[in-house]
């Protein structure tokens, strides 16, 4: 095995245990922020492994779509909101695990097989494009895959434009959820004064 | 356009020459121009906070410091020695990983960064690809690094810095990878030599900032408020938030936090320079001075010239951004949140897409000077 080769292989093996456990993490680990940050650890493993195919483009894409702009979003979300709630046990959560788990494995299972069964062609290394992969990716998405792009672009605008109604206090009185009157004060405020008078 | 140094083939070439095989010498090259960058970027740093402390006490009418080494040059040296002596301190009610984690994931891609970075043709780490597109996607992964501080220090101060770290980064990320893209727009291609080549033409008149006026100073806005430098500097506003995120860290992981902010301004001023000023290009064209010196391009003292004047200048042009940005630092109050938001938002979008736009349409209408 020459050194590149084994290069690659320790690369794969450690990107892999990262997303596998990580991923694990994220769904088992009790605390949101650690499953939160867990999340970003997956999402860059992810963008490892897009290093080691040969695709740097959708790697760097995938750091600044999911790691840069999605999962920082998320633990923004979980920071803005840090409310310490107690959440009410669950009286059946072992059956509720029992089934959920089932459903993964199965859902797994089917992955696996598909994996198995089915034929990839999978293209010989001198044939990857390599650096040009850029340049593939805009002709593509300008030609072919032009329309489920724009459709994609929609999808987002329009989710752009919901959040925008629900976050705007003017544009609403009344929370639609509760029906209370919303309160229009700055989101970066302390919930409690800062100098309370302690005697 | 391969003339120039190349380091690696004669490095390689001598090691083959020892009798080695090309895959060790390839091994034993390889970490060879990261130390290298990474002593640059360090001793950059030394530079800059010497320059920090000067400039900031000229612009305040004091003496600044002196007594270490001459004019104080060894004042920055005796700061981190300092820094590295100190108590490590990790409050009692802090999540102890996360604090940890947090420092480490602000400076680790600032430093890797440093990976597309030119001085010359071939005096870089890698030429990559997708180059400055690798600067974009990981100065996005920052903004996680200084919420996790924020959020494992336990302290409200520290969370809102934070927080507002995270929202200014994510809104000044948009103009800057938009202005970002009409010089690659113009260059064709995302990597920096390129960029630094199709700007090489005719020395100081093909310099990207007469074609990209408006492109440079929103670059140059949107840099500085992704370094959280003075204008921009809310998440660490001392008056309000004692010191953001920054709060509670102290010794080599406040060391972290610091070095990280300084490697990232000398960075942004580097990429200011490679992307509007030329890069290495020196405002002469070489090749018209080795014509009137009637020596042949390729002959090796030109090379060696051409090397060292590269390096030379695009120090001089990073450096000559980084006295602007402290001269700014100095002189300037700080925006308030709201405001700092609204120009992100309102102001910058609009203009580098608007920049966007018009540099497409005048690509389309004279190819010549705007890249073909």
């Amino acid at each position: 095995m020459s050194i590149a080769i084994t290069t690659q292989f320790i690369c794969f093996t450690a990107l892999s245990l990262v997303v596998i456990i990580g991923a694990l993490g994220v769904v088992l680990l009790e605390s949101i922020v650690y499953s939160a940050f867990l999340l970003g650890g997956v999402f860059l493993s992810v963008a490892g492994l897009y290093l080691l195919l040969n695709a740097s483009f959708v790697a760097a894409a995938q750091v600044l779509v999911y790691v840069g702009a999605v999962n920082v979003l998320i633990i923004f979300a979980i920071m803005l909101v840090n409310k310490k709630e107690d959440l009410k046990p669950i009286n059946d959560i072992k059956s509720r695990r029992v089934i959920s788990t089932s459903i993964c494995l199965t859902l797994l299972s089917l992955l696996i097989r598909v994996d198995l069964t089915n034929v990839w062609s999978l293209s010989s290394p001198q044939y990857s494009i390599g650096e040009e992969s850029t340049i593939r990716i805009g002709e593509h998405l300008f030609s072919d895959y032009l329309l489920p792009f724009e459709v994609a672009s929609v999808l987002l605008l329009m989710a752009m434009i919901g959040a925008i109604v629900l976050a705007r206090r003017d544009v609403m009185s009344k929370d639609i959820s509760t029906g209370l009157p919303v309160d229009q004060e700055l989101i970066e405020k302390s919930s409690e004064p800062l100098l309370t008078n302690k005697n | 356009m391969d003339y120039g140094l190349d380091l690696e083939y004669s490095f390689n070439e001598f090691l083959k020459g020892l009798g080695l095989s090309s895959e060790i010498a390839h091994i034993i090259w390889l970490p060879l121009p990261m130390l290298l960058v990474l002593v640059a970027a360090v001793v950059g740093v030394l530079v800059t906070v010497w320059l920090e402390r000067k400039i900031s006490a000229a612009a305040q009418q004091r003496i600044g410091p002196e007594y270490a080494g001459a004019l104080g040059v060894l004042q920055p040296i005796a700061d981190g020695l300092k820094l590295l002596v100190k108590e490590d301190i990790i409050p009692s009610k802090a999540d102890g990983i996360l604090f940890t984690a947090g420092p480490i994931l602000v400076l680790v891609p600032v430093i890797l960064s440093w990976l597309i970075v030119p001085f010359g043709q071939n005096l870089l780490i890698s030429n990559v690809g997708i180059g400055i597109f690798l600067w974009i996607a990981l100065s996005s992964i920052q903004p996680i690094g200084l919420l996790m501080s924020g959020y494992a220090s336990n302290n409200k101060y520290s969370l809102l810095g934070g927080l507002r770290a995270a929202a200014q980064s994510i809104s000044y990320e948009i103009p800057l990878a938009l202005s970002v893209l009409a010089i690659v727009l113009m260059t064709n291609s995302l990597s920096t030599i390129d960029i630094v080549n199709q700007q090489s033409s005719a020395g100081i008149l093909s310099w990207n900032i007469w074609r990209q006026p408006v492109g440079f100073i929103v670059f140059w806005i949107c840099a500085l408020a992704e370094c959280e430098r003075l204008p921009f500097d809310l998440p660490e506003a001392e008056e309000e938030l004692v010191a953001g995120y920054q709060t509670e860290y102290a010794g080599m992981k406040f060391a972290l936090f610091y070095l990280g902010s300084y490697i990232n301004l000398i960075l942004s001023a580097l990429l200011v320079s490679i992307l509007y000023l030329g890069g290495w290009g020196f405002p002469i064209p070489v090749e018209l001075i080795a014509k009137f010196l009637n020596l042949p391009i390729n002959a090796p003292f030109i090379q060696v010239f051409t090397a060292s004047i590269g390096i030379v200048m695009t120090v001089l042009k990073a450096y000559l951004l980084v006295f602007i940005a402290i001269l700014l630092r100095w002189t300037t109050p700080r925006v308030r949140i709201d405001q700092l938001l609204d120009l992100g938002w309102k102001f910058l979008l609009p203009i580098s897409l608007a920049n966007l736009l018009i540099t497409a349409g005048l690509k389309l209408a004279f190819p010549q000077f705007f890249g073909g």
